[in-house]
């Protein structure tokens, strides 16, 4: 890798956490963003010749403090700092004006900074919007091409965003316990609606848009460095990990569905797969059931099976029961039967989802499974009819075009012989 | 004399790569381990998992305490390490522990192994040969 590369890498690895410490000193996103592209500037200008420091986050954080307060000084006239040619982490002359920052310190921060994006008055896609632009530093123009809009529409998206975060007054102090669990609570949903805009996207040509899947991952992996002790946020990171580690072997070279069943398992990533059963196995010994580490669970047990025919049903219908209990929805009706339908037969998992038609009547995926049950009770005139629902309430072309798949199986079955 | 060679880098950074620049390094590393085991001289060689997959067991009580999250402490030194095959975690955190008792002080990290080469120097004592 180049020299400019590494720099590259280190500024974005580094960028969620100083930006966030640079919020907790301005208490202003615009500023703090400013300081940190200030800082970005000047570590491309020093880097390459004094080499990189030893703490590059903490580096970035206090060129960026002293650059904003240079900066206010400037404005009202009175002595600037020294410049931040003085500051070489080599001499550790920075020891005395700035506390080493260490996982303690930055935890609240990045913590703050995510919660502060899940602003309960905006929508989800605008939080992650919010999160992408601020915490992961993307450019508009990717998160535009992202959520397939225009430039111009997001950058006016992420402008009213901003404007309704900082008038929010997210405070600023130290978290208690239970205000930090909550905290924790909210940016870990929001993450995995970014990880799931990326893994089955919700609009568009596109079905999978693993960009977002990695930088999802990636956030996700540095909340769970700072509270490593989570068992929900080790379910969280797991069950990302796993999923992803499905994508290159989710969609054909045209762009159409594989489903589970038909995947090459071989395109599997398997150190992937490997972290994530490592991380279901770290949080089961916690022996706190949360959601995520359900989900991660019922993950690991498709990705242990080396063939479809080997998936241990049994075990996921008991997950989706237990997390049917920890979070009752619809949806995870719809998938217990699903699993209920391979070990006992379509009839039962039907029976299962009938009571699920007025809840799940917006729902592709309800249709998709129903219709597939019939299909496999013979029923093929209903069988039809719920693929065509399943075809109007597709969110993608993928989506779409796997269930016309189904219909041509049944129209060809249906034809006279 | 057999010789460890530890690997320390920012794993936010490494993280970050893509996969094919993670190949890349891969791949020139691989060129480098190649010659050490044509001369016969490479030993076991690993690549851990992220921090975040790490346990560790503090020995320096009893009984030891387990805590999330990768070894953390400056005060303490990196004296040696094993590498063990387990089915699970807990079992491995048995192990940890068995050997705990029998050096108590100090702490072990225990972190899951991503990739290894076992090499091909046969040489076990620690004078050169």
């Amino acid at each position: 890798m180049t020299e400019i590369g590494w720099i590259d890498a280190a500024l974005t690895s580094a960028r969620p956490q100083a930006v966030a410490a640079l919020v907790r000193y301005f208490r202003d996103l615009d500023q703090a963003e400013e300081a940190f592209q200030e800082a970005c500037l000047r570590a491309l200008k020093h880097w390459p010749i004094n080499g990189p420091p030893r703490d590059p986050t903490g580096w970035l954080i206090l060129v960026g403090r002293n650059y904003a307060l240079d900066h206010l000084r400037r404005r009202s006239k009175s002595d600037p700092l020294p410049d931040d040619e003085a500051i070489s982490d080599r001499e550790d002359a920075e020891r005395d004006l700035v506390e080493r920052l260490d996982s303690s310190h930055y935890r609240d921060d990045v913590l703050r900074l995510l919660f502060i994006c899940c602003h309960p008055d905006l929508p989800a896609t605008q939080q992650i919007a919010l999160a992408l632009r601020i915490v992961s530093g993307l450019s508009v123009k990717e998160i535009a091409r992202a959520f397939l809009v225009s430039e111009a529409a997001m950058e006016q998206r992420i402008t009213r965003a901003k404007r309704q975060v900082a008038a929010a007054n997210v405070p600023y102090e130290t978290p208690g316990p239970i205000e930090r669990a909550e905290r924790l609570g909210v940016v870990a949903a929001m993450l995995y609606l970014l990880f799931n805009e990326g893994y089955s996207a919700s609009g568009g040509t596109e079905h999978v848009r693993a960009p977002l899947c990695e930088e999802a991952i990636r956030l996700v992996r540095l909340l769970l460095r700072l509270f490593s002790a989570e068992p929900e946020i080790m379910g969280l990171t797991a069950l990302c990990l796993l999923q992803h580690a499905r994508t290159p072997a989710r969609l054909d070279a045209d762009g159409a569905i594989i489903l589970l069943e038909d995947q090459d398992r071989g395109l599997w990533n398997r150190d992937l797969i490997a972290e994530g059963l490592a991380l279901v196995d770290k949080a089961l010994r916690h022996r706190r059931p949360g959601p995520y580490q359900v989900q991660a669970a019922i993950a690991a047990l498709h990705a242990r099976a080396d063939r479809f025919e080997d998936t241990d049903w049994v075990e996921i219908g008991l997950l989706y029961g237990l997390l049917e209990q920890l979070q009752p929805s619809p949806v995870v009706t719809l998938n217990r039967a699903v699993a209920v339908a391979k070990v006992k037969g379509p009839a039962a998992g039907l029976e299962m989802i009938q009571p699920l038609g007025n809840k799940l009547a917006g729902y592709f995926h309800f249709f998709g499974v129903k219709g597939a049950f019939l299909m496999q009770l013979g029923r093929s005139e209903e069988a039809r009819v719920a693929f065509d629902q399943a075809i109007a309430l597709a969110n993608t072309a993928a989506e779409a075009a796997h269930i016309r798949l189904h219909l041509d199986r049944l129209m060809k079955d249906s034809r006279p012989a | 004399m057999l010789y460890a060679i530890l690997c320390y880098h920012d794993e936010t950074v490494v993280g970050a790569w893509t996969k094919e620049e993670d190949a890349a390094v891969m791949a020139k590393l691989a060129v480098v381990q190649e010659k050490l085991a044509k001369e016969g001289r490479l030993g076991p060689v690993a690549r851990l998992m992220p921090t975040t997959a790490a346990t560790t067991v503090r020995k320096d009580r009893e009984p030891p305490l387990i805590l999330d999250g990768p070894f953390a402490e400056t005060k303490e030194q990196l004296l040696g390490f094993y590498i063990v095959d387990s089915a699970s975690l807990d079992e491995v955190l048995e192990t940890a522990q068995e050997l705990g008792r029998a050096n108590p002080g100090g702490t072990y990290e225990v972190r899951p192994v991503l990739y290894l080469n076992s090499g091909n120097s046969g040489n076990s004592g620690n004078a050169a040969t």
